[in-house]
């Protein structure tokens, strides 16, 4: 393997210019189309952040009335990535939705096996905005390939007119309007707009972790120019999120040179060629990042990233490789920054990598807060509770 | 050094020519195959962003170049033998050129299993139950899919969440997720709705090409709750 020097922030000042982006606002196009009466505009609601895209241009980020389109991957594998949205939602008393109307967005199965069509992934996503619109709430999407998947159904509904056609015959059948929402809006968008609201809540001294980021492929690459930067962080040449986050809680953010690297994730080789997620996830990102920056945790923003990158490294520790970095999403840091509880909130359990010399490097005391959870568990199998709540999530 | 991708045309001579064209004119005349292919200047870009080019006999670039010159014989190849090595990650969209290789090949796998070929079927071995999952149930994986068997090289903490796995979904504080064959509480109504935008879009037409077995047990699943909800809906 070739390992390249890590480039240095220049002083050179770059300044984004949407005036001269190489594409075209899509905006433009969506606004005209519902002028034409083909489909409705869901907006953003108010009051809304405003951060700046690759080319500069201003993409609305909404504080509340969300609609959680949520993620397959982290719902049945890692619900705590989940579970500390919501809970960041609960703890400023936002006004959120969590549908049970939705479905996956299908799109880890399209990219897996392509057993679908653009046709079928477009009406799965309009069916899902619908079901927003019809409760009020806007949509905000838990999972990175969801989000860059229906970025780029927006772009072919907004090109394509049979698509629309089609689509639109589908809604009329189901009996539910076309709507697209005015913004495509990651959850950890919202999180890096908040992330000042958030460090301003912070209970956890972060100063003294060292962290990696990995950016999801389908957040920056699919529809590049609807990600987030920022002139603040890496000279605005890279995506700002999750980053940004980090640095606000304080977190030394360290850089390493396979940044750009997918995580080997693979959609189909996670499930049926594992062989390769493993290989990739470690030789190209965690022996490399342990290598270059010798990091605390990884933190990341897509469901398939945390997956992968957390548990290739179980089969890896066998064959002696530099392994043993706990990995987890930018919502759990947030979390965890502002005192939830490593396994009501986090759910840590369902983590691989050993998390608990990092918890202990937090000052909190993880055997502690295990028992807390085993107690509340007792009393479920018990039968004294049916579930955990959120005010015993917070007890 | 040796690779395991034969390029020449010899292992597919067989095939008939103008059986390898139908298949290509197939892709050239999807939608997306203007907007995903302007040509190839031979940079290499693609290739060295490309994560399964490192692990596998893989190039972005070779299928770019094939699809622009439409190297009918070529295409017919890289359709059964290498596509699906692809991860979709879709680092490859960096092209100076403004191709995008990964929804090239994302074309190509569609028709591969449109047409039900061997190569897609032998790719996709082992991946139905994914696709009965999601097409059945509308979330893509579950709960109860940690299962020790299935995730051997997780180690012994998926035993050990398959193990607490009902007590664990109810330690969930949103309500939810308490569910443990899907990913979330979806309603009977949305399920509904996505069979027939299935019904709809000939999805399950695909589904019957790549694996009769799984067609036969969705169309059960399907019809059924179909028939319940007072849809007369057939999926022959």
């Amino acid at each position: 393997m070739i390992h390249l020097p890590i480039l240095k922030a220049t002083d050179r000042k770059w300044e984004t210019d949407p005036s001269q982006a190489p594409t075209h606002d899509l905006k433009d196009e969506i606004f005209q189309l519902e002028k034409e009466g083909e489909w409705i505009v869901q907006r953003v609601p108010e009051p809304y952040f405003e951060v700046k895209t690759k080319y500069g241009r201003i993409k609305k980020i909404p504080l509340e009335k969300t609609w959680h389109h949520k993620s397959c991957g982290q719902c049945g594998h890692i619900p705590g990535y989940s579970t500390s949205i919501f809970w960041l939602n609960r703890q400023f008393g936002l006004d959120y939705h969590d549908p049970t109307n939705q479905t996956s967005c299908t799109a880890w199965n399209y990219y897996a096996s392509a057993t679908s069509n653009p046709e079928a992934q477009a009406a799965v996503a309009i069916r899902n905005f619908a079901s927003a619109y019809k409760t009020g709430y806007f949509p905000l999407i838990h999972c990175g390939t969801s989000f860059g998947h229906y970025k780029e159904v927006r772009h072919a509904l907004v090109h394509q007119p049979e698509l629309r056609r089609k689509v639109k015959k589908i809604m009329d059948r189901l009996g539910l309007p076309f709507v697209i929402p005015e913004e495509i809006v990651h959850y950890s968008e919202w999180v890096y707009a908040m992330r000042d609201r958030i460090a301003e809540r912070q209970v956890i001294d972060m100063s003294h972790i060292v962290a990696t980021v990995h950016p999801a492929c389908h957040y920056h690459k699919l529809i590049e120019e609807d990600a987030i930067y920022s002139e603040e962080i890496y000279g605005a040449q890279r995506t700002a999120i999750v980053t940004g986050t980090l640095q606000a809680l304080g977190v030394q953010v360290k850089d390493y040179s396979t940044w750009f690297d997918c995580c080997g994730f693979g959609f189909r080789h996670i499930l049926v060629s594992r062989d390769f997620s493993r290989s990739f996830a470690v030789q190209r990102k965690i022996e490399v990042m342990k290598e270059e920056a010798n990091p605390d945790v990884v933190v990341t923003h897509d469901t398939g990233c945390v997956t992968t990158l957390d548990q290739s490294q179980f089969a890896a520790k066998a064959h002696g490789k530099k392994v043993g970095v706990p990995v987890m999403s930018d919502s759990q840091m947030a979390a965890l920054a502002m005192g939830a509880h490593p396994y009501k909130v986090l759910q840590l359990h369902w983590h691989n990598t050993n998390n608990k010399p990092f918890l202990e490097k937090l000052g909190i005391d993880w055997k502690k807060k295990w028992d807390e959870f085993e107690a509340e568990c007792e009393k479920i199998r018990k039968g004294e509770k049916a579930y955990l709540t959120w005010e015993d999530a917070d007890a | 050094m040796e690779f395991a991708l034969d390029l020449s045309a010899n292992k597919y001579a067989d095939v008939p020519y103008e059986e390898k064209e139908r298949l290509f004119n197939e892709m050239k005349s999807d939608e997306r195959w203007p907007h995903v292919l302007y040509g190839c200047y031979e940079c290499g870009i693609c290739v060295a962003s490309c994560p399964s080019a490192r692990f596998y006999d893989f190039s972005p670039r070779i299928i770019a170049q094939a699809a622009a010159r439409e190297d009918v014989d070529l295409l017919y190849t890289l359709m059964n033998d290498s596509v699906w090595d692809c991860s979709q990650c879709f680092s490859c969209d960096r092209c100076p050129r403004g191709n995008s290789p990964g929804q090239i090949i994302t074309v190509m796998r569609e028709v591969a299993v449109r047409n039900g070929l061997q190569s897609a079927k032998e790719a996709l071995e082992g991946y139905g139950r994914i696709i009965y999952k999601i097409m059945s149930t509308g979330t893509q994986v579950s709960p109860d899919m940690l299962q020790p068997n299935a995730f051997p090289d997780w180690g012994g903490h998926v035993n050990e969440i398959s193990e607490h796995l009902e007590v664990w979904r109810k330690a969930l504080p949103p309500e939810t997720l308490h569910t443990t064959e899907t990913g979330w509480k979806v309603d009977e109504k949305t399920l509904i709705e996505l069979y027939l935008i299935w019904h709809m879009t000939g999805v399950m037409d695909m589904i019957e090409q790549i694996d009769e077995g799984l067609y036969m047990i969705l169309v059960d699943v399907m019809e059924e709750r179909l028939e319940d909800a007072g849809y007369d809906v057939t999926f022959d």
